[in-house]
């Protein structure tokens, strides 16, 4: 059955879809909607929905749910994202699924409350002290949107991390029609449960890229979560040789799997000399854009990103191949574009197309600029 | 039974000052547990930070050391998930009454079923002894020294206003009492708070000249007087079971929201 719903609606579908059975939140422009949705259809399957006092509370009480055995999610924008952040690094530290919903407002501060943005790139990635990777994934239709919130969830479990689903304030009420009905296949994955004979350890690990099974609290094991720097047992350690092991760990288990986690649409024709990198909504423009360069005799190539963090390097190195400039679009003032220069270094031109006022960024708006760096 | 089960025996002697009256009160919870013969796994303790937020070290039950001032909310969480155990959040006076304020008052009006435990020493110990929300008006601090021109929290007090259903204070010198409060709490079934007033002679005791550890605990029992003989406007503070009433506790009263919903009618 096809249904016409909103970006926020669709995350609803794909956490439900996933498995999602708890939701700490509080209320903020333009995410609310998911709480709306989720505070009824929670409990119609069991789920718990509660609203905390603040952002903090939020996260922290999705977090001691997860410890739980469930599948959790909160969902802000950018004010409650500043809050959250002290949370986002106990997840991190104590390796705990959570699904976090950023739907992007125009910044800085409190901003533009009903107004597009998408300036919070680098926020999700090095907004928790200490600089440790996190997943962050970037939508930009409404199917899109069911299917990376289903992914979010996976990546969660299988890697035990936050995990960022990044929409904004046009995907969040925009209308698509979705058929929800062919999601019914989709792989659901879950954390893996550590066995129930033998010693416990809650951070039991080998090797750098390990992600130890759980036990959740009220189960047949006795478990420690921690945010301190800890050894196997969850138990503080002031061991430089363990609190390497730990620490590694936290960056060799994402970083190191980049390859298997980046998801991107590439769309690339021979002898480009030019290519578009974009996400998000900022990407459904950089496509049309393309598609109308390509009808006037240009040879453009295009690149939706999907998976913000880890940066899809290959994927920008080829697409890039043979071409010598490179147009970013995004609703901030260059995040993605610092990303793109960094990987492909100075040899080639990369072009910023910003804007900050609130609204999106037309084909046209890029059409020009391809058309510019082209007479130049 | 032993204190010891709860308690682990290798990690002691604790990290705490001597004097300090940490140690007495993790002993009292671990008497707690052990007369309420409490399974291991079926208890989460959840700490926050500061010097009382290493309490969970010492414990053997299931653990969740989390952030300054976050300790609630985390229990929050666990317990609304699994409202089958028993979360027992310990936190020092600067993590329950400063940064965690919202969440005490929170949790305390949500009647969520938890057992919330303020180890009280009128200071940030473990940062150095600065002055806290307990501080009394005039105490000399670390960053108070030509004396506090704050007031303090009645933290009890505050609590039992934003709705607990079981509120109780003690000091770490009614050793009896607080492990009768502190099993009380846990069995309410409803938001209990226990504080408990207790010394810090290396830094409080040290900027305002109170003595030794045991000087300071002679004066914390001076303090106070019991709630049967206590009067309003009296320059002391009340102790013993300051508010106990009945009401649904929060995760009982989500089972309602459940049911009307239909949630239960697949299960």
């Amino acid at each position: 059955m096809r249904k016409f719903i909103s970006g926020n609606e669709a995350v609803v579908e794909g956490a439900l879809i996933a498995g999602c059975r708890f939701f700490g939140g509080y209320p903020i422009t333009p995410s609310s909607e998911i709480a709306g949705h989720l505070s009824t259809r929670l409990p119609q399957i069991g789920g718990k929905y509660i609203q905390m006092e603040d952002e903090i509370g939020s996260l922290a009480a999705c977090i001691g749910a997860s410890l739980c055995g469930e599948k959790v999610m909160t969902a802000t924008s950018g004010p409650g994202l500043s809050l959250m952040l002290e949370n986002v690094g106990m997840a991190i530290m104590a390796e705990v699924p959570c699904v976090i919903v950023d739907v992007q407002r125009g910044g800085p501060s409190t901003g533009l409350a009903t107004k597009v943005g998408q300036g919070d790139v680098f926020q999700v990635r090095w907004g928790s002290h200490g600089g440790y990777p996190v997943i962050a994934l970037a939508p930009s239709t409404i199917a899109e949107t069911v299917e990376m919130t289903i992914e979010a969830f996976n990546l969660a479990e299988k890697y035990r991390v936050p995990v960022f689903l990044m929409t904004d304030k046009v995907i969040g009420h925009m209308r698509e029609d979705v058929d929800l009905e062919s999601f019914a296949g989709y792989p659901i994955i879950n954390r893996k449960v550590a066995p129930p004979d033998g010693e416990f350890l809650p951070y039991r690990a080998e090797n750098l890229t390990d992600v130890p099974p759980m036990s959740p609290y009220g189960g047949l094991h006795v478990v420690r979560a921690s945010s301190t720097t800890h050894d196997q047992r969850g138990v503080p350690t002031p061991d430089p040789e363990k609190i390497t092991f730990k620490n590694s760990r936290l960056y060799h288990k994402i970083q190191d799997k980049a390859g298997e986690i980046c998801r991107w649409e590439a769309d690339l024709m021979p002898g480009a000399d030019s290519l578009v990198v974009s996400f998000g909504i900022s990407a459904r423009s950089g496509k049309q854009a393309v598609v109308e360069a390509r009808a006037s005799g240009m040879k453009v190539n295009f690149l939706k990103i999907l998976t913000l963090w880890p940066f899809p390097e290959e994927a920008i190195s080829e697409a890039a191949r043979g071409v010598n400039k490179v147009v970013v679009p995004e609703l901030n003032w260059g995040q993605v574009a610092l990303e793109v220069e960094r990987v492909l270094g100075a040899d080639v031109n990369v072009i910023r197309v910003n804007k900050t006022d609130g609204t999106i960024i037309c084909p046209e708006e890029i059409i020009q600029v391809l058309n510019d760096a082209a007479a130049s | 039974m032993s204190i010891f089960n709860y308690i682990n025996e290798a990690k002691l002697p604790t990290f705490w000052c001597s004097g300090c009256g940490h140690g007495v009160i993790i002993k009292a919870l671990a008497d707690a547990f052990d007369q309420l013969e409490l399974a291991l796994n079926e208890i989460v303790v959840v700490t926050g930070i500061g010097c009382f937020g290493r309490s969970d070290d010492y414990f053997m039950t299931n653990a969740l050391h989390t952030l300054h001032g976050r300790a609630i909310a985390y229990a929050t969480g666990v317990k609304l998930a699994n409202p089958e155990l028993t979360v027992v959040a310990l936190m020092g006076d600067g993590d329950a009454a400063s940064i965690g304020g919202n969440h005490l008052i929170h949790a305390a009006r949500r009647n969520l079923g938890i057992l919330a435990l303020c180890a009280n020493n009128r200071n940030y110990g473990m940062t150095g002894g600065q002055y806290s929300p307990t501080s009394q008006f005039g105490d000399r601090s670390s960053t108070s020294r030509y004396g506090l021109p704050e007031s303090s929290f009645d933290l009890s007090a505050l609590v039992q206003a934003a709705g607990a259903s079981f509120v109780a204070r003690t000091t770490v010198f009614h050793y009896k009492n607080l492990v009768k409060y502190l099993k009380k709490g846990i069995n309410k079934g409803g938001f209990a708070f226990v504080e408990v007033m207790e010394p810090c002679p290396t830094m409080y005791g040290k900027f305002n000249q109170l003595g030794s550890a045991g000087d300071m605990v002679q004066q914390i029992r001076d303090e106070v007087v019991p709630v049967s003989r206590w009067k309003p406007g009296s320059d002391k503070s009340p102790i013993g079971i300051l508010c106990e009433r009945d009401m649904q506790e929060y995760c009982r009263a989500y089972d309602d929201v459940i049911r009307k919903a239909g949630g239960f009618d697949g299960d």
